[in-house]
């Protein structure tokens, strides 16, 4: 099974501390300037006014970035939508690398974003490739779980399987006991 | 492109209609072959047009970033169209026959956003479902999802019948003669791909009433409209329509003309087509901003058009579709899931009871109610789309509608469920008060994602709606009733013009800059199928508008009679006071420097433009000749529009004609010092110097605005009747914004400060 289209999202720690819709001039200028390497950015979307939504996203063409309130939590997402060459590891090293140089980048405009150093999420955002299934979960674990060590240099950490609900997307919650750093994360 | 892309295929295979599946695979060819360059760009456009897949804002490649336009790194690969860059993400527009939808369907609208949008669905203003930032490759994966679940995006955009809209209290309704609701499906299903549909020049809207006198199917502005009706004939009741052709908004709208009083519902379908074969042969193909319907009902008047509609039906080779559609059709009637009951005890719980004041409507069938679940400018996530599935499938038999004012309305929920329905959409934020009410404001897509955006509508009805939200307590009754609509042009997508209080988006130059504005658009009735349109009084910067919304319904409050609605307090005062007390607005405008938030629009940090700035040959001194011809047209056509209100049509007409002289005059000016006062040189000149260089085309509708001033000055000494003063003042308007954009292209911008 070969599992595209991960979406990771960085959880903030507490609360938000920013007025999410100054956001929306820091991503006009990514946009302008072009600073997401590979990925063409094209838009800003403002949804701020959708509760628990998708707050404001950055949409490119290979890949969405936001400062998302999805189920009511702020967290940094970055969203891949164009098909990735390597394995399912490498998969989720890319999601979680480019999810944290996007939040060190906000954390550059937004010195008051605090991002959760122990716990984020993992989503596939395809049902056909990845049903939120038992037999999903066997596949992904080990890919996640593998590219978990490599990032984070140990395996002190647990998934936790989002809602079983088979209408939803396919998910997990990863929380570590040490903390790690966004710029080793970034830097993978 | 999505992995699961071959997968859905398979997947769905036996779950999609044969003709829908087949249609798909078609689009899925074309694509291919296009990628190829084997099929030329254009005809690839109207090819994904027809299948709703639309164009959205940037995917010509340039956009402005607040200091300039610059060129988006796209691939180099063949276009989707004429200038239409093949990775730009596009608009997927959903069709939603009369609104109607089940728990399935809305999950599966989940899906789809969650999985290649950006997590929202957006209702439309027309009953459908928008989705933003789709690409092109995803299409035929997105639209066999759907059309396993008997839904479809066929014709939804490009030159064909668009969804067809119904009031979504059809069959519910207390003031209907009969449900409307099967007959409209019938119809969107059989016109579908109907070979009389294939050669319209431009689209085709159709919508359905129960009655005369609400708003809620708005068929007076429709290219056809059907209006229940029930007659006596040898002592039996005969279900017919009244239908109305020729209405429509759009730049300069029209009000339908009635087609027949009386058609019994066997002859709905055959004088559609009738009506459909018509338009097709005769509309106008080559100019398409004189290719409505209207335009032809227009060129022929109505009778001509209707003795040519009975003549043609005559010669239909009967279907028997005609009446096969209706007798399935008619099987499809809704009904409760509960037995009838009585409203819960309130208990002191005021969200609840503001939100039953506003949101729930008795039905016809006693016990039941219907109850309306307002969105934010239309859109829900894809979490709340599946909540909102579960929901209607708890308490009603499986069935919903969307609503014209980008909301949904669940109906036949029992009385005694009402506070538990109320539980469960506050538990998923979809219980906000306020339903058709001042709060609840309309707005397309505007410059947010529309490529034809000037101005945010989308900011500025976000802006309105929180500000509103807040003092909602505190507002007078009178003002709780209004509506309010905004579109980002003036191509009324926000139906401005059937508004209590419109706005459509313009731009304008002060200081030197570009500022986004709104027109304000006063005198549109909602109510008797929005049955009458409103004109434009003034224009006002976009950041001042919600002080423009405050303004205006003070004035309503303090100077109303008793229950006075404000549709007739306008009528009433003229709009002269009103525009009055707006004139302050525009006066006295800070600098750049002093104000800098004036100068980008709602929602958009970007130094405002309309798009590329243009080359500067202008003089200081023109800019303030040019300032004053351009303010006397404005004042030109905002007292025709008063002599038209004071029923002199024909002075409103003459004076539009003046207005269009004076703009022509000004922007002449803006290159030959010496234009005199005579018409015809004018007309000379500005021809000589702005439309044969096409310095004045508009780069969407090209000449047409020009057109509009020949049009009026060939028409000089013409008589005026109501109608036709109203659409020379129309025109005026839009040929004075054209000159606006003309001059704001020709004139140079400073360069803005750094960014900081």
């Amino acid at each position: 099974m070969e599992l595209q289209h991960f979406v990771a999202k960085l959880h903030v720690d507490g609360a938000l501390g920013l007025d999410p819709a100054k956001v929306v001039d820091v991503f006009h200028q990514w946009v302008a300037n072009q600073t997401v390497p590979g990925v063409v950015l094209i838009d800003v979307a403002e949804l701020l006014h959708v509760p628990n939504g998708p707050g404001v996203v950055a949409v490119g063409v290979e890949a969405d970035y936001a400062l998302d309130h999805t189920d009511g939590i702020w967290g940094v997402l970055s969203r891949r939508k164009n098909i990735l060459a390597g394995s399912n590891a490498d998969r989720v090293s890319e999601a979680l690398a480019s999810a944290a140089r996007v939040s060190l980048r906000l954390q550059e405009a937004f010195p008051a974003l605090k991002l959760s150093h122990t716990s984020f999420e993992l989503i596939i955002n395809d049902r056909a490739v990845a049903p939120n299934t038992a037999a999903t979960y066997a596949v992904a674990a080990p890919a996640i779980e593998a590219a978990l060590r490599d990032i984070l240099g140990h395996g002190d950490f647990k998934l936790m399987r989002h809602d079983a609900e088979p209408r939803k997307r396919f998910g997990v919650t990863v929380t570590t006991v040490k903390p790690f750093e966004l710029a080793a994360m970034a830097a993978r | 492109m999505k992995a699961s892309h071959a997968l859905w295929k398979e997947r769905l295979k036996g779950q999609i209609p044969e003709q829908l599946g087949a249609e798909v695979d078609q689009f899925e060819t074309e694509i291919g072959l296009r990628q190829q360059n084997k099929i030329e760009d254009k005809v690839f456009a109207e090819t994904r047009l027809r299948r709703g897949a639309y164009g959205q804002r940037y995917d010509n490649g340039q956009r402005y970033d607040g200091k300039e336009s610059r060129r988006l790194p796209f691939a180099d690969r063949p276009t989707k169209g004429p200038g239409t860059m093949w990775d730009a993400p596009g608009m997927l527009r959903i069709k939603v026959p009369f609104g109607g939808l089940n728990p399935q369907q809305l999950e599966v609208m989940a899906e789809l956003a969650e999985e290649y949008s950006d997590g929202i669905a957006h209702v439309t203003t027309r009953q459908d479902f928008q989705l933003h930032f789709i690409h092109i490759e995803n299409g035929p994966s997105l639209m066999r999802r759907l059309a396993a679940v008997g839904i479809t995006t066929r014709e939804a955009c490009g030159n064909a019948v668009r969804n067809v809209t119904a009031c979504p209290y059809a069959g519910v309704c207390s003031d209907e003669a009969f449900d409307v609701s099967p007959y409209a499906h019938a119809l969107a299903w059989f016109l579908m791909g109907h070979p009389d549909t294939m050669e319209f020049g431009r689209k085709f809207k159709p919508a359905f009433s129960g009655c005369g006198q609400n708003a809620c199917g708005l068929t007076q502005m429709h290219d056809i409209g059907y209006v229940a009706a029930v007659r006596e004939e040898n002592g039996k009741l005969v279900r017919g329509f009244k239908i109305v052709v020729g209405g429509g908004l759009g730049p300069v709208p029209r009000q339908a003309r009635t087609l027949t009083e009386f058609a019994p519902v066997e002859e709905m379908l055959p004088l559609t087509q009738a009506v459909c074969r018509v338009f097709g042969k005769h509309g106008e193909k080559k100019n398409r901003n004189a290719a409505r319907i209207k335009f032809l009902v227009d060129k022929w008047g109505i009778e001509k058009f209707r003795e040519e509609v009975f003549a043609v039906r005559q010669e239909l080779r009967p279907d028997p579709r005609w009446t096969e559609m209706l007798k399935d059709a008619e099987k499809m009637a809704e009904g409760p899931l509960k037995p009838a009951g009585a409203f819960p005890a309130i208990n002191g719980d005021e969200k609840l009871r503001a939100w039953i004041k506003g949101n729930v409507k008795d039905q016809r069938q006693a016990g039941y109610v219907t109850a309306a679940v307002t969105l934010p400018l239309g859109d829900i996530t894809a979490d709340q789309l599946r909540s909102l599935a579960d929901i209607v499938a708890k308490y009603t038999r499986g069935t919903i509608r969307t609503t014209v004012e980008q909301n949904f309305l669940i109906r036949w929920v029992s009385k005694s469920d009402v506070a538990a329905l109320h539980a469960d959409l506050a538990a998923v934020d979809l219980a906000s008060p306020g339903a058709s009410s001042v709060v609840d404001v309309t707005a397309c897509p505007g410059t947010d994602t529309c490529k034809l955006g000037i101005s945010s509508s989308r900011g500025l009805g976000g802006e309105l709606r929180n500000r509103l939200h807040q003092k909602s307590y505190q507002l007078d009754e009178a003002i709780k009733s209004l509506h309010i609509k905004v579109s980002g042009c003036f191509n009324s997508c926000g139906c401005h013009h059937v508004a209590d209080i419109g706005f459509y988006g313009v731009s304008r130059t002060v200081n030197g800059y570009k500022v986004p504005h709104f027109q304000i658009v006063l005198g549109g009735q909602w109510d008797n199928n929005a049955g009458s349109y409103g004109l434009p009084i003034i224009a006002v910067p976009s950041k001042r508008a919600p002080d423009a919304v405050d303004i205006i319904t003070e004035y309503y409050v303090k100077n109303r009679l008793k229950d006075e609605k404000f549709y007739a307090f306008v009528k009433r005062v003229g709009k002269g006071p009103i525009r009055d007390l707006l004139e302050p607005l525009n006066q006295n405008l800070p600098t750049y420097d002093k104000e800098p938030g004036l100068y980008s629009d709602w929602g958009d940090p970007r130094l405002y433009s309309i798009g590329d700035i243009g080359i500067g040959e202008c003089a200081g001194e023109v800019v303030t000749r040019y300032q004053f011809e351009i303010g006397s047209a404005e004042r030109l056509v905002f007292e025709a529009g008063l002599h038209l209100d004071a029923g002199n049509a024909q002075l409103g007409g003459e004076t539009a004609y003046r207005a269009f002289l004076q703009a022509a005059k000004g922007i002449v000016q803006v290159q030959y010092d010496d234009v005199s006062n005579d018409p015809d040189e004018i007309i000379a000149e500005f021809k000589e110097r702005f439309f044969d260089t096409q310095l004045f085309f508009d780069p969407f509708v090209g000449p047409k605005f020009a057109n509009f001033l020949f049009a009026a000055h060939a028409g000089r000494g013409e008589k005026f009747d109501a109608d036709t003063a109203h659409h020379r003042i129309a025109e005026a308007q839009l040929f004075i914004e054209a000159v606006h954009n003309c001059y704001n292209k020709l004139r140079s911008t400073p360069a803005p400060p750094a960014a900081k």
